[in-house]
């Protein structure tokens, strides 16, 4: 056709010590209101300085890290290789490891090998070495998504796309892609394929299974004004609502927000890159520049401990200062 | 005296040559740049829009976005009627070369809520 323009050139119960620790976390004000749930909140800084170990009846503790940018060197942060290895010492520094790290995309700024290389290398360094991933929009630019499938689905049965489950400790691990296929003028979007996929995956399970899913872009309207949320999240949602607990676990904001909607905690996690402005609150949801030494404050990580026979996952951000 | 008059008339020719010369010079400017602004069609790309949101365009124009934002953008038709750009990072271009008249709508993948129209005109 000559119809066109041609180109061309280029994230215990709820005693009250507990709830003021969560309450007093840098302003995030976690408010876990779980039907039945018995909340931890103990953050990192915390458990290092006591030297403790995690809760004894905790079965499964997890850690959640995401949009770690390698490449990114602009003036929000120029060192985001250096922050996302503080995020690994912190990691290194807990008395009990985590079983696992789960890593909410957006690895690299712009999909490029050597980006994905620093990542690599830098990673080697963490005590901990199974890592689950899902991508960020940032991880599959041009030919990004090959790149990213080669490396970072290895261990998983990955599905579609990219997407996959396994379990661990009764807990059922659902890893869901909201970053392709993306439509003019729309939000993040899992598509029908991966939507029945789930369907299918979850059928199966007793309402009493714990489920955790973990997306990049968040599974609910957080600000969709600046894309964050996911056009079919409800579908999603939906095949979920008989279960006891769910939570749900998403990056791509660079800041906590939480929601309790039933029996489903929505929670994004800090990046270890930059942080990003809250809702609105700037022209763009671009890179938030903040004073040195402020920084690392508003960069973190996730912590998730689940006991069994509680239905309530415990969620804990703590911040790299 | 002969000698002299010789003089002056070479002189007076080089002063005339000199004086064409810059003549020339500054048409050829002048032209050169009524040439290049014909075809200066830019979008800035910037706090995650683009801007202008509408440009209209001649046939055969070109047209270039420019990534101002710390974040990378990219060109998409959503028809698939140009070649989608990759991912721009900051201070990096796309061009295109505006074909038949029409509307083209395009977004950035990256970003979907950012989008954008080229009318092309005759």
């Amino acid at each position: 056709m000559s119809d066109y323009i041609s180109h061309d050139h280029e994230h215990d119960g709820i005693d009250r010590r507990g709830f003021l620790h969560c309450m007093a976390w840098a302003g995030t004000g976690l408010l876990w209101t779980i039907s039945g749930g018995v909340l931890a909140s103990r953050t990192l800084a915390e458990i290092a300085k006591a030297g403790g170990s995690l809760p004894a009846a905790t079965d499964l503790s997890f850690l959640q890290i995401s949009d770690s940018h390698i490449g990114f060197s602009k003036e929000a942060n120029k060192d985001v290789t250096e922050t996302f290895k503080i995020a690994l010492d912190r990691i290194n520094a807990m008395p009990t490891p985590p079983s696992f790290l789960i890593h909410t995309g957006d690895i690299t700024q712009l999909s490029k090998p050597e980006e994905f290389d620093t990542f690599d290398e830098v990673l080697k360094s963490c005590r901990t070495k199974d890592v689950f991933y899902v991508p960020g929009e940032h991880d599959v630019l041009n030919d990004g998504e090959k790149l990213y499938r080669e490396r970072y689905l290895k261990s998983v049965e990955a599905k579609g796309a990219g997407w996959y489950s396994f379990n661990k400790n009764g807990v059922h691990f659902i890893g869901l892609v909201n970053v392709l296929n993306l439509q003019a003028g729309g939000l993040g979007q899992l598509g029908d394929d991966q939507l029945e996929w789930l369907e299918d995956d979850v059928k199966g399970l007793g309402a009493d299974t714990p489920i955790v899913v973990f997306a990049h872009i968040p599974l609910w309207a957080v600000y969709p004004q600046w894309g964050w949320g996911t056009s079919d999240s409800e579908r999603a949602l939906g095949y979920l609502k008989r279960f006891g607990s769910v939570t749900v676990l998403n990056g791509h904001i660079h800041q906590v927000l939480q929601k309790v909607e039933g029996n489903v905690t929505f929670h994004t996690a800090m990046s270890t890159a930059f942080p990003q402005p809250a809702p609105g609150t700037a022209p763009s949801p671009g890179p938030m520049k903040v004073p040195a030494e402020q920084l690392r404050s508003l960069l973190g990580l996730t912590s998730v401990d689940y006991k069994q026979g509680k239905t309530a996952l415990a969620v804990v951000d703590s911040n790299l200062s | 005296m002969t000698a002299l008059t010789h003089i002056n008339k070479i002189v007076a020719l080089l002063c005339a040559m000199s004086l064409i010369n810059l003549f020339h010079v500054a048409i050829a400017g002048e032209m050169k740049d009524a040439g290049t602004s014909a075809h200066e069609n830019k979008i800035e790309i910037k706090d995650f829009a683009f801007n202008p949101k509408t440009l209209t365009v001649k046939s055969g124009e070109k047209v270039t976005w420019i990534n101002r934002d710390e974040e990378p953008h990219t060109i998409v038709s959503v028809e698939k009627q140009f070649k989608k750009s990759t991912a721009l990072d900051t201070d990096q271009g796309f061009t295109i070369t505006a074909g038949a008249p029409g509307t083209y709508n395009y977004f950035c993948s990256v970003h979907p809520k950012m989008t954008g129209t080229i009318v092309v005109e005759k």
